[in-house]
């Protein structure tokens, strides 16, 4: 125990320091006085301040009856949407997929030493990112108009002698709107995956040539993993804007979740509840697509931590067991340290 | 010094013929000569960028060579001798001469996202060499060899710089390396944990391995290795037993580099 005398807690301490009854009042033992934890006040003013807005939000949704909550159930399991919702998670899946392989394909090519392919692989991006999605997808849908029939023959002419299609039942809307989307997609994946395998160590790569591992089994199992610590966030962010990039196609008349209200509104003039249930459902599905990238995130984490961070589940179970055990003993030490703190700063 | 009986050792023979190596101009190796005897431990020492690692990477061909050649038992690692060029491999035919020759760099270059298990049966697993559940016995043996036989199922970040080092030996180990290169193995440790390493690499010195050490530890040279090989500006300028090139340096550049590094 060592006793110093510690400075006083009040304003004065500057102007007079030297009064001595000041000092023997304020001798304290700061080694056993309790901490007081600076105050934030901006912190709690703008707290408040969006608390008080989401409240006042909250009591319009309510009381509002413009939002013609009826309506929305009524329409929030209609068939029509759920066949809507069924269109749109195939079209994010499919499109999702076609990018992501393309794309792992396209960033190889521009980290290869080949000049060519990796001028190639730079066009494609760059072309890619250039087309507007929805032009892309109306063009696709139309090939047909510019290539009435695809097939293999004679190169330079239209002698398809081997095989022959006519592109319209080639290319349908379905198909149209994959290649739209996936193509588009394969653009920017490429990015975000080239990006991943550059941010890992160039010694991973030469330890495992060393090892005499070979190339594929290298990028599968060595560099891609390391990798996706990076690419999964920027990935996730792709595969929910593909989600709502999905919304698009309706300009080639595919009934997805957005068709499907638009066309029911169209009818009966709800626009905004029939809206409101599309909104939901995207809220709904971006919600799952984000609760997986959590644990997709924790998977790749392995070993890039001591120890990995706790789960929510985790988390909410570790928080319940601590207060259970808080009630079980009393006084606690937290609630003397608080009536302390309390006597301290009054 | 030969405590190692280079009878027992019959292969791992390096001959290394005028390699000449040069990045963007500047000439990094200038006609390299060095021939290591199967179970030979050689230490090689210089100052930095004197071309003691790129000459290290020639060894296993992670590095290519502009001119000259580089054996291990007569295999030439990255080329093949057809009528009077020399074609380089193909990766995969690489890949097979390569794991003859065992690295150890001086990061580790340890797989950070597998356990120490993981990283050492990679290799074994990839090649076809071993099944799972051997490679997993052979990796539990060189574990225990390296000392650590509890730390299996430990990442590389749970494990010091010292405990990483010793995985990674193990890891080349894996593949029963003829011929094992060492980078400067200890340069990135806390000097507390330099022994531990030097020790597991005076232990293979005893086993009949062929080890190339490029190494700042004198002390560890004279103690360990066979001969000493002084690198400067890209050329072997002295070589010999460590007591001779150590003690007794000829050369005006050898002397001036030990006289820094000893001090």
């Amino acid at each position: 125990m060592t006793d110093i005398a510690a400075p006083p807690l009040g304003r004065s301490v500057d102007h007079e320091p030297s009064r001595p009854e000041d000092r023997t009042r304020t001798r304290v033992d700061i080694s056993a006085v309790p901490v007081v934890h600076t105050r934030h006040w901006w912190r709690w003013t703008f707290a408040a301040l969006i608390l008080f807005v989401v409240a006042q939000f909250g009591w319009s949704l309510v009381t509002n009856s413009r939002y013609e909550w009826g309506t929305f159930a009524e329409y929030f399991f209609s068939g029509p949407v759920l066949i809507g919702i069924g269109y749109t998670l195939a079209i994010t899946a499919v499109s999702a997929i076609v990018g992501f392989v393309l794309g792992t394909i396209i960033a190889l090519g521009r980290l290869s030493k080949s000049p060519l392919l990796s001028s190639a692989a730079w066009a494609y991006i760059w072309f890619f990112r250039s087309v507007p999605l929805v032009v892309q997808i109306i063009v696709w849908y139309n090939l047909g108009y510019l290539y009435p029939k695809l097939g293999l023959g004679t190169p330079f002419t239209t002698d398809f002698w081997i095989v022959e299609f006519p592109t319209v039942q080639l290319v349908s809307a379905f198909a149209a709107a994959i290649l739209g989307l996936g193509l588009h997609q394969a653009a920017y994946s490429a990015e975000i995956i080239r990006g991943g395998l550059l941010s890992v160590d160039q010694g991973q790569s030469e330890a495992a040539a060393a090892l005499g591992i070979p190339a594929g089994r290298r990028l599968f199992r060595i560099i891609l993993p390391q990798a996706a610590r990076s690419i999964v966030p920027n990935a996730t962010n792709e595969v929910i804007g593909l989600v709502k990039g999905a919304s698009v196609v309706f300009v080639i008349a595919i009934p997805e979740l957005f068709y499907a209200v638009q066309v029911i509104y169209n009818r009966n003039s709800r626009v905004i509840p029939l809206l409101l249930v599309a909104v939901v459902w995207y809220t709904i599905i971006t919600t799952i697509l984000s609760i997986a990238q959590f644990y997709i995130e924790r998977h790749f984490a392995r070993g890039s931590a001591r120890a990995l961070p706790p789960t929510p589940l985790q988390q909410a179970r570790r928080w319940v067991g601590s207060q259970w055990a808080r009630l079980g003993d009393d006084p606690t030490p937290a609630g003397a340290a608080i009536r302390s703190t309390g006597k301290a700063s009054a | 010094m030969s405590t190692i009986s280079p009878e027992t050792a019959t292969s791992g023979l390096v001959e290394i013929h005028n390699v000449h190596k040069s990045f963007g101009g500047v000439e990094v190796l200038s006609g390299i000569d060095l021939t290591v005897q199967p179970g030979e431990v050689i230490a090689l020492l210089g100052p930095s960028g004197s071309g003691k690692s790129t000459l290290l990477r020639t060894i296993n061909h992670l590095e290519s060579v502009d001119r000259g050649s580089v054996t291990v038992d007569g295999e030439l690692i990255g080329y093949e001798l057809r009528g009077e060029k020399l074609h380089e491999l193909h990766e995969r035919e690489i890949l097979r001469r390569r794991t003859q020759v065992g690295i150890v760099f001086q990061h580790f270059n340890l797989f950070p996202h597998l356990t120490a298990l993981e990283n050492i049966v990679e290799a074994p697993i990839a090649l076809k060499r071993l099944a799972a559940s051997d490679a997993r016995e052979l990796a539990l043996g060189l574990l225990d060899r390296v000392g650590l036989a509890d730390k299996a199922d430990a990442y590389p970040r749970q494990l010091s710089g010292g405990q990483q080092q010793r995985v990674a030996i193990a890891r080349a180990l894996a593949l029963k390396p003829k011929v094992l290169l060492f980078d400067e193995p200890t340069s990135a440790l806390d000097p507390e944990l330099v022994g531990e390493v030097l020790e597991v690499i005076s232990d293979l010195a005893r086993f009949g391995t062929t080890l190339i050490i490029v190494t700042h530890e004198i002390g560890f040279a004279r103690q360990v290795a066979d001969r000493v090989v002084f690198l400067d500006h890209g050329t072997v300028i002295e070589e010999g037993r460590p007591a001779d090139v150590l003690d007794h340096p000829k050369h005006p550049r050898t002397r001036e580099f030990l006289a820094k590094v000893l001090n």
